[in-house]
């Protein structure tokens, strides 16, 4: 089942929260919408599972109108808090859905406990059936919402930040698990997240969002690699700032030197260049005019990577670098102590005049 | 200070048990305590003569009977006026939130006169329900709503802090789930706020009970028929029968307790799923 989302706006108030938001969701994929909080992501899933009706626009499941109230449009809805029914056991809430059918189309007793048994061992929970939500921990009652969403054999899975309130590595664990458990059951899902290394590690593709407006939508290399605007740079990994200027494909950004093909028309621009903090290498001598150099502020050892603070010495500009451990412990760098920096990879977007 | 105390954050724990002990005992324990010995001085024979002479049984009846049809009553109109009030925003919320207490504030006799004037037969309320046959003053009926009156915020005032935090998302992900509305109500709402609802129950059925200045102005007082146990205590001490008031206290003692008990052992069952 596709999801077609076509020019979607809602306002809530004087604040925007969808500006025209178009969007398809191809059949069988999961898809990531990212973005910071307030940008809409939550509103814009609400709107696709009927929770919340557009001020204009429309929704089309597999090409057709989908239906207007939520109990008919048949999608499986994960809360990022879990919003499990806390005076039913596991199995009654799995169970739930089917059993709130109309009796024309409610199958029998026996039907649902085997149904409810699958899903159990789907979500590898099969000695809870008889907890109440209170005796599990975040992960499973996450799993036990996944399951009840699933037991009406929603047509499509939408989930708002279902790892939110889940301590880190519960969180890696399940997102995991979660794309496994996509590839094995191929529903149509979207989920929201403002954490861009879920989005990176789970989705087939991500919508990136802000400010009610989609950036840009791809596969996950495409979003990380081509960053289609400066936000999604930003918003996709640290990223340091250069400002300068383009001319005729050559960039002059305040102390080093890029070639810059992409831009051979444009002539004498100001520009800015996005340099991932990973992307930036230190050496303790210059190599050609793509190196600068540098100031150590301080050194910052996290788990595999050593994070260094710099300042350029030509304009004072603060940077900051990732460099592994090896390569700190080779370089045994100083604070206060001059290196040059050399970008590995610059990406140049000339700026708008009419700003 | 031995060695194996346990230390905690607060402290004081002695203490404040003990000044629990003491001022239940004062309050509560050593009243009730001479009731009983009070009561002691009757023979058992005289005892049971008393407690199940006919009066006495019949405004035992007529008291719980009462007491508990006016509990159910607040009960479920107690849980609507709840609802109202936390699901919706209209101009005077607040003002009607604040009548709901007044029952509190108001003199249970002023009350009781309000009640007993308006459901007169020719009172605002009374003169059109006297054509349809219903009375409600001098009758049981009236007793009936003068514990309604004054039990109604027992039940608003548990329900309503429940409701308020029940959140929005169960009945989305119940209306998800393709539940309709009265199917999320009954399965989803309704056994989420049931122990609240039962706790009101509890204390609009113990105030029911124990109320005397709102009802004996409505109720007629006629014996047999209209006359409620607090009324007859009050009767047999103004005749200087002191052992006969407190023999019937306590019996009414006795059965209050026995069904607090049971309300609290029921809202326990339903509270079972918290962990």
């Amino acid at each position: 089942m596709s999801i077609d989302v076509r020019g979607v706006s809602k306002q809530f108030g004087q604040f925007t929260a969808l500006q025209d938001i178009s969007l398809t969701v191809p059949s069988g994929e999961l898809v990531a919408l990212l973005g910071p909080s307030g940008c809409g992501k939550t509103t814009l899933l609400r709107i696709i599972a009927g929770l919340e009706s557009p001020d204009s626009g429309e929704i089309l499941f597999n090409g057709q109108n989908a239906r207007q109230n939520v109990q008919e449009r048949q999608v499986g809805f994960v809360f990022q808090h879990y919003a499990l029914f806390r005076h039913m056991t596991v199995f009654d809430n799995i169970a739930f859905g089917l059993t709130v059918k109309p009796r024309s189309s409610r199958p029998s007793k026996e039907k649902i406990r085997s149904r409810v048994r699958e899903l159990l061992s789907l979500i590898q929970l099969e000695n809870i059936a008889d907890r109440y939500p209170s005796q599990l921990s975040g992960g499973q009652r996450q799993r036990v919402a996944l399951a009840r969403a699933l037991a009406v054999e929603p047509q499509v899975l939408l989930l708002d930040e279902p790892f939110g309130a889940l301590d880190a590595q519960v969180r890696i664990e399940l997102r995991r698990w979660l794309r496994r458990l996509h590839d094995e059951i191929h529903v149509t899902s979207v989920f929201v997240t403002h954490d861009q290394e879920e989005a990176l590690e789970v989705a087939d593709r991500i919508v990136v969002m802000n400010k009610g407006k989609i950036e840009q939508q791809g596969t996950p290399d495409e979003v990380y690699e081509r960053p289609a605007t400066p936000f999604v740079f930003n918003f996709l990994g640290n990223v340091n700032l250069f400002h300068g200027r383009v001319h005729q494909g050559q960039a002059s950004l305040g102390g080093f030197a890029v070639s810059s093909p992409d831009h051979a028309e444009t002539n004498d621009s100001p520009a800015v260049g996005y340099v991932r903090s990973h992307d930036i290498e230190l050496e303790r001598t210059a190599a050609d005019d793509t190196s600068f150099t540098v100031t150590v502020r301080s050194i910052h050892p996290v788990g595999p990577v050593v994070r260094i603070a710099l300042v350029t010495t030509t304009e004072g500009t603060s940077l900051e670098a990732e460099i592994s451990r090896d390569l700190a412990d080779r370089l045994q760098l100083k604070i206060d102590e001059t290196v040059y920096a050399r970008p590995r990879r610059v990406h140049l977007f000339v700026e708008d005049y009419q700003i | 200070m031995k060695p194996t105390r346990k230390n905690n954050v607060l402290p004081g724990f002695g203490l404040t048990l003990g000044y629990t002990i003491f001022y239940l005992s004062i309050i509560v324990l050593i009243p009730l305590t001479a009731l009983l010995f009070k009561t002691a001085t009757l023979t058992w024979a005289d005892f049971v003569a008393t407690v199940t002479s006919p009066r006495v049984t019949a405004s035992f009846r007529l008291t719980f009977g009462a007491a508990i049809g006016a509990a159910f009553v607040n009960a479920f109109w107690g849980t609507l006026v709840a609802w109202v009030l936390v699901r919706y925003r209209f101009p005077g919320r607040k003002l009607v939130d604040s009548l709901v207490d007044l029952p509190f504030a108001l003199p249970t006799a002023v009350a009781g006169i309000t009640l007993a004037t308006v459901y007169s037969a020719n009172g605002w309320l009374g003169k059109y329900l006297e054509p349809l046959g219903v009375k409600v003053a001098f009758t049981p009926l009236g007793i009936m709503v003068a514990m309604v009156f004054i039990g109604l915020p027992f039940v608003v005032r548990t329900v309503q802090p429940v409701l308020e935090e029940l959140e929005p998302e169960i009945e989305e992900a119940a209306a998800c789930l393709g539940a309709n509305r009265w199917q999320t109500i009954a399965r989803i709402l309704l056994p989420a706020v049931t122990p609240a609802i039962i706790t009101g129950f509890a204390l609009a059925f113990a105030r029911g009970v124990g109320e005397y200045g709102s009802i004996i102005f409505i109720a007629g007082n006629m014996p047999m028929k209209s006359e409620i146990t607090p009324l007859l205590i009050i009767t047999k001490l103004e005749q200087y029968d002191y052992a006969g008031a407190t023999a019937i206290a306590t019996v009414m003692l006795a059965i209050s307790f026995l069904m607090l008990l049971v309300i609290n052992l029921l809202q326990k069952w339903t509270r079972r799923y918290t962990a």
